[in-house]
């Protein structure tokens, strides 16, 4: 047993959702945080890229991605800062329709955002359902300082998976560290087993 | 990009409360020793763990104040009305109680001082904490490249470290320091009284020099606002550094 604190008792006048994974407490709030400035690029510009080898293998614009079919997901989210927040709600193009029709041997992928931030993830954990690029939260256009216009979404692992402001997806066969991931995250980030730094 | 963060697991440590430390009403420091500390970097912040006697357990993550000072790290805690661990942390913790430590944590937000390059720091409330432990540090070097500071308190009475910080300023000709409140303007007040904005910024921290790296703490809103701001003077994004806190409000 750990070691425990001398007069603390916590705080019960919430029964903890089973929902919370260990070491997370619930927020009710949308807590922010990034490591820059909030980018801020017009919709006429944006672009988002799959990529392979440094070869685009598939690009929208904003509006061609708007015309891709779009789901809504009420998700459970996790940040390694500690807090959880459930029944997320968002808008959103599923990973698996942006991939249709593409073949890759690739093993791993590394989202890139405006503002120069990266993270990896395995396809397998992009794929089948379990990963969206979301325009949209609350029935409102993603806000800027949540990811706005677009974020990924990867809810089953802790949220600094979901890159803000995210423009592409490179294709990869081995992984390689993404920018926290570089700086002692853990290199997949399972809330469930609390993979949060390196060595969890 | 900043240096390797240390390697290995993080284990959780056990220290021990050698000091507690009022600074404002709400806010405490908290001098702990903790064997087997591996050292940290000024900006990084620990993760502290509380177990309650039936096992249930909370986490948060705070920043540390001090530059490294072998196994000692003082963590500068403000009391949260409706918070679970902090008001335990201000309120209950007596010196000789022990609580569990990991960390450090988070290799960007840091400053080591190695090049002598400008440091432009941008603290709102207890956004105060980490900026602090670079300000310490840089005393500490003895030779430094020019600092400048604006600290957004809502009154005079909840601005943190502020003896310590008008002593750095009058040590020290090349750090300066702005205070802003924006609840009050109390009788003899020299300093900005309102939010901040491009230009209190901009007069204080001197223009946006390339070769600044600016750090910027505080509820989310205040960072949004701030760094927009610095980027909108003309720093270069990659050297606006950011650590938020707090809801977004939505």
């Amino acid at each position: 047993m750990d070691h425990v604190t001398r007069g603390f008792r916590g705080r019960r006048d919430t029964e903890r959702s089973d929902r919370i994974p260990p070491g997370q407490y619930e927020t009710r709030d949308f807590p922010v945080l990034s490591a820059g400035p909030t980018p801020h690029t017009p919709l006429e510009t944006w672009t988002f890229t799959i990529s392979e080898g440094g070869e685009e293998r598939a690009r929208w614009t904003w509006d061609e991605f708007q015309a891709l079919p779009s789901e809504t997901i009420t998700k459970d989210i996790h940040c390694v800062t500690k807090w959880s927040k459930l029944d997320t709600a968002w808008e959103g193009v599923s990973v698996d329709t942006l991939l249709d029709g593409i073949e890759t041997d690739a093993a791993y992928v590394m989202a890139w955002s405006d503002g120069g931030y990266t993270t990896n993830l395995p396809l397998e954990d992009v794929t089948d359902g379990k990963a969206w690029v979301a325009h949209g939260y609350d029935d409102e256009p993603l806000d800027p300082e949540h990811g706005g216009p677009a974020r990924l979404l990867v809810p089953h692992l802790y949220f600094w998976k979901s890159a803000k402001w995210v423009r592409g997806l490179r294709l990869l066969d081995e992984d390689e560290p993404g920018f926290w991931e570089s700086l002692g995250y853990h290199l997949y980030g399972d809330p469930w087993r609390e993979q949060r730094y390196w060595g969890d | 990009m900043a240096g390797a963060a240390v390697l290995g697991r993080l284990n959780w440590l056990l220290a021990e409360l050698v000091e507690l430390v009022p600074e404002t009403p709400r806010v405490k420091s908290l001098v702990l020793a903790a064997p087997g500390w591996p050292g940290h970097r000024p900006g990084q912040h620990v993760d502290v763990r509380l177990t309650a006697e039936d096992g249930y357990q909370a986490q948060r993550s705070y920043s540390i104040a001090t530059p490294p000072d072998g196994e000692r790290v003082v963590l500068t805690v403000e009391r949260l009305e409706d918070g679970e661990v902090s008001p335990f942390l201000v309120d209950e913790l007596l010196v000789g109680d022990r609580i569990e430590l990991r960390g450090p944590i988070g290799g960007y937000f840091v400053w080591d001082g190695a090049d002598r390059a400008p440091l432009h720091l941008v603290a709102g409330g207890s956004g105060i904490v980490p900026l602090m432990a670079m300000l310490r540090h840089r005393a500490g070097l003895g030779s430094a490249g020019p600092a400048a500071l604006v600290y957004s308190a809502r009154t005079e009475g909840e601005l943190i470290y502020r003896e310590e910080l008008d002593r750095l300023a009058a040590d020290d000709g090349a750090l300066r320091i702005a205070y802003t409140l924006t609840r009050e303007r109390p009788p003899g007040w020299t300093g900005y009284d309102r939010r901040i904005d491009p230009g209190m910024l901009g007069e204080v921290l001197g223009g946006a020099d390339p070769n600044a790296t600016a750090f910027v703490c505080g509820p989310t809103r205040f960072v949004e606002v701030a760094a927009d701001a610095l980027v909108g003077l003309g720093y270069e994004p990659g050297r606006v550094r950011t650590e938020r806190f707090g809801p977004s409000g939505r």
